[in-house]
């Protein structure tokens, strides 16, 4: 469903993403993981064309992806984006902000789109915050706000920014809950993460990136317990035992 | 006491006429100089290169040169060219180009004030630049751009005044022709002074509302 090949992207002189090939399958959960500024969100951003790549070639179901091209609206629409920092509204409650883009960019009728806005914030927890605004709600709240405002998109494939980085500790199984029930209804999920128990429980894939290429691939188990690059080696190493 | 109170008397419905001409230079290049300033700054912000070149051009030519001369200019160059125009269209589309530059400058501070992730919350969601813009970027810089705005409206009302250099027959040069054929300068110009009050210290409290309503600090 979404092919990368040989993908490069420099930020001035610094090449972040090296040759990047990969895939995701329909209906798999694949895990990014890898020390930061390795090139993994960079990736995610490519994808849904926040960013332009300069070599290779990314497809999204055979289209490739062009930010500069009209196209790119459609991609986006079905690679949903899940942030780091949320970005939700501020200005909007969070029914509106689940709405926004069925009824703004979509079209669809507003009736419609209001019933499965409340339908998915239900489905996230959050059926007693449909008129709050973001500032009244918490961390893994907001997250879960823009879990339900991706889905409203009804996407093909959701893209997760290291979304459970900027939450406090106890709020980050909430999020990791919703994203895991998601999984299991057969979802597309391409996440980057630090989150090395999710990545193992619920992952079919794991991608190790470090400097900008992918150093170790395979079936979340067997990457997550018995990885084969010393580079991956390490790296689990410090981020499993910090101290 | 009694001659100065006689005086005001008979001098207010005059100044008063002026005044109708204040209150409609004022609107007048507001709502032209907003309009104006709004399309410099998305210019500005556009990401296109040479729309943001030729609107920083605009706003450092207008902001470069006095009001007074964009008015001269308008009212006495442009009939060399065909275009003649009443004083007080001059003094509308003058004041209404020149205050655009500041605008424009105010609602640009404010749309790069907002979160680089709201732009790609938006873009995310498939929306395209105007749509962006009109429902994600502008309803929250709208915040930040009020107080400053208000400041400007102050502004261009005492700048209205200028209008009379041009002819346009408003509170300043009714008081101007009151005083100078009644040689009651003292009554006449403080009246002027207390017109221009009455209308500004409304809106300078309109403004403190505002800025405590959406200012620093304010919630959310």
């Amino acid at each position: 469903m979404i092919e990368l090949s040989k993908v490069t992207k420099s930020f001035g002189s610094h090449q972040v993403l090296k040759g990047i090939t990969g895939s995701v399958q329909r209906g798999e959960v694949v895990c990014l993981i890898g020390p930061s500024g390795s090139g993994k969100s960079t990736i995610l951003r490519c994808i849904n064309g926040l960013e332009s790549y300069d070599g290779g070639a990314i497809t999204v179901d055979g289209a490739k992806v062009d930010r500069a091209d009209r196209s790119i609206v459609g991609i986006r629409t079905a690679m949903a984006m899940v942030f780091q920092r949320f970005n939700l509204f501020p200005h909007r409650t969070a029914l509106e902000n689940v709405v926004e883009g069925p009824i703004h960019v979509k079209k669809e009728p507003p009736a419609e789109a209001l019933a499965r806005g409340r339908d998915l914030l239900a489905r996230v927890g959050l059926a007693d915050k449909f008129g709050s605004y973001p500032a009244q709600l918490s961390g893994g709240q907001m997250q879960r706000v823009a879990i339900a405002r991706a889905l409203a998109m009804q996407p093909k494939a959701i893209l997760f920014d290291e979304p459970t980085s900027a939450l406090d500790p106890e709020l980050v199984g909430e999020v990791l809950g919703v994203m895991k029930s998601l999984a299991e209804e057969g979802m597309t999920m391409l996440v980057v993460t630090h989150e090395m128990g999710f990545a193992r429980e619920v992952a079919d894939r794991v991608l190790f990136l470090d400097g900008g290429v992918i150093v170790e691939e395979g079936a979340a188990r067997e990457v997550l317990s018995a990885p084969r690059n010393p580079r991956t080696q390490d790296f689990l190493r410090r981020v499993l035992k910090p101290i | 006491m009694q001659t100065v109170l006689r005086d005001a008397g008979t001098f207010l419905p005059i100044l008063l006429q002026g005044l109708k001409f204040t209150v409609l230079v004022t609107l007048g290049s507001l709502a032209l100089s907003t309009v104006l300033g709004l399309v410099w700054a998305l210019m500005r912000v556009s990401g296109i290169a040479w729309l943001a070149f030729v609107a920083k051009m605009i706003v450092n030519t207008l902001r470069g040169i006095p009001i007074l001369v964009q008015l001269f200019y308008i009212y006495f160059v442009f009939p060399e060219f065909g275009v003649a125009l009443t004083a007080l269209q001059a003094s509308i589309i003058g004041l209404g180009i020149a205050y655009s530059a500041y605008h424009s400058e105010n609602f640009r501070a404010g749309i790069e004030a907002i979160d680089h992730g709201q732009i790609e919350a938006a873009q995310s969601i498939g929306m395209g630049w105007f749509m962006m813009m009109r429902r994600v970027i502008l309803p929250q810089a709208i915040k930040v751009i009020l107080p400053p705005y208000g400041n400007i409206m102050i502004m261009m009302l005492k700048d209205s005044s200028q209008a009379s250099t041009i002819t346009v027959a408003e509170l300043t040069l009714q008081g101007q022709i009151l005083a100078s054929s009644t040689f009651k300068n003292m009554t006449v110009y403080t009246l002027v002074a207390l017109l221009y009050l009455s209308m500004s210290l409304p809106l300078i409290a309109f403004v403190g509302w505002l800025e405590r309503r959406f200012g620093k600090g304010a919630r959310r």
